[in-house]
């Protein structure tokens, strides 16, 4: 197991990315936090699958003119960059949304700690 | 880009994640996430995904810390902190046995880096060999997002407008007889 | 309604990058084909060549009117992709084929690249004012209050 550190440090990274807006999502009691939370979560993903597109000695995914063509095992993977590309787009809309329920919620409540917000809900 | 710039700019990311979460002032926070966004769009353009490098620090780094920046300007920017050791203990627990896990589980993912991998044949090798003939277009993402698989990106933007929608209405006044 | 920022320095920066800003974002939009690039980076850009001279000189008048032309333009764009992809459709293709556009005296591939770039045009108009609409609605709440 010791060669994961040594040979394959992307996915030790994604993991304590991951945990730690898992981490910051479950333990934080502010809302804006929260989101920051997800916003680490949402990116560490996106580092797991650009880190299963790359190939050694590959370049790029932009083809050269047809009379230099290379074979495709000389370019990385672009099929986990087109799903990423939808994936940082609908983040960032999930976001906007995220953050309009939190103004709303300011707005009526004045406060951002969630268990405030709960105690005067009731 | 070989190991050592891995390493370095994985070091980076870490750090700044851990910079943001750990600050007491919100303000902060959001603008040391910034620089985390910055530092992983610099380690996927040296991985080669320079599309998604690009996409990620406009949309990442400039528009979702525009849109954080704009939220906490007319909301408070400090933060309680509350002890909760309880919460935090149980937690941190059960992300050990799930962090052990991912990590158990990893040893059987593909070496990085490997051309034979599975995900680098069928339908990948196809696009990268008839990209340029079929659609006339060499940068293959661009090829893949708008015509091999459109309708992906038709839904896409369907849930980008639908997010300015809901961004509207749940923000307009109650008096707004316009609407 | 925003108030204008104080500094001259803003208002002289804002002057200066905007057209630049605008003229990246063209030129990405139109470049997506042979480097890196494409529709929503474009409409990124565009967005923030909106909201920099916003933030720098204000907006007289009610924001909510602004708000409703913006998600008005988001409709058209999405219209814009959608009718391309439904014209091969009606011709007796099948749906977001644009090797049957009728497009006279092209190849197939030649008129698939001019397809990509539509619907390339329909994505940079509708994220362009998906992102400034959000940016009123954030700000429209917060501007109320402090009247």
């Amino acid at each position: 197991m010791a060669d994961i550190l040594l040979y394959r440090p992307h996915f030790v990274a994604f993991i304590i990315l991951f945990l730690l807006g898992m981490y910051i999502m479950v333990v934080c009691l502010n809302l804006v936090k929260k989101l920051i939370g997800m916003y680490i979560m949402q990116t560490s993903i996106i580092l797991f699958f650009i880190t299963l597109a790359v190939k050694e000695e590959g370049t790029i995914p932009i083809l050269m003119p047809s009379a230099l063509a290379l074979p495709p095992e000389a370019y990385a993977n672009p099929l986990p960059h087109v799903l990423m590309l939808t994936a940082i787009v609908v983040g960032v809309s999930t976001l906007g949304v995220s953050l309009a329920m939190v103004i709303a919620l300011y707005r009526k409540y004045d406060t951002l700690e969630e268990d405030q917000i709960l105690e005067k809900i009731q | 880009m070989t190991l050592f710039d891995d390493y370095l700019l994985l070091l980076l990311s870490v750090v700044t994640a851990l910079g943001a979460v750990f600050v007491r002032d919100l303000l902060s926070g959001v603008l040391t996430l910034a620089a985390y966004s910055f530092f992983l769009a610099l380690l996927w353009a040296g991985l080669g995904a320079v599309d998604v490098a690009f996409t990620e620090a406009v949309v990442g780094a400039g528009l979702s810390t525009l849109f954080f920046l704009v939220a906490l300007f007319l909301t408070s920017h400090q933060e309680e902190v509350r002890k909760r050791l309880q919460v935090r203990m149980v937690t941190l627990g059960g992300l050990g046995v799930l962090g052990f896990l991912l990590l158990f589980g990893s040893v059987d993912l593909p070496v990085v880096g490997d051309p034979e991998s599975l995900p680098s044949k069928h339908v990948s090798s196809h696009y990268l060999r008839k990209s340029l003939e079929e659609t006339g277009t060499p940068n293959v993402v661009t090829a893949v997002l708008a015509d091999y698989r459109g309708f992906d990106t038709l839904g896409e933007t369907t849930v980008i407008f639908t997010a300015g929608i809901g961004c509207w209405m749940l923000l307009r006044r109650r008096d707004d007889s316009a609407t | 309604m925003i108030r204008p920022h104080d500094s001259v320095i803003v208002h002289t920066l804002a002057r200066v990058f905007t057209p630049i800003i605008q003229l990246f974002a063209l030129y990405v939009l139109i470049h997506g084909h042979d480097s890196p690039g494409g529709g929503f980076q474009a409409g990124t850009l565009f967005a923030a060549s909106v909201i920099l001279p916003v933030i720098a000189f204000g907006i007289q008048g009610s924001l909510a009117v602004l708000e409703r032309r913006a998600i008005i333009l988001g409709a058209v764009g999405i219209l814009l992709y959608a009718g391309i992809g439904l014209l091969p459709l009606i011709l007796g293709g099948e749906f977001l084929n644009y090797g049957e556009l009728p497009i006279p005296g092209m190849e197939t591939s030649t008129r698939r690249h001019w397809g990509i770039l539509g619907i390339e045009t329909g994505v940079t108009l509708t994220v362009a004012a998906t992102a400034v609409s959000i940016y009123y609605s954030l700000r429209e709440r917060g501007e109320e209050e402090e009247k």
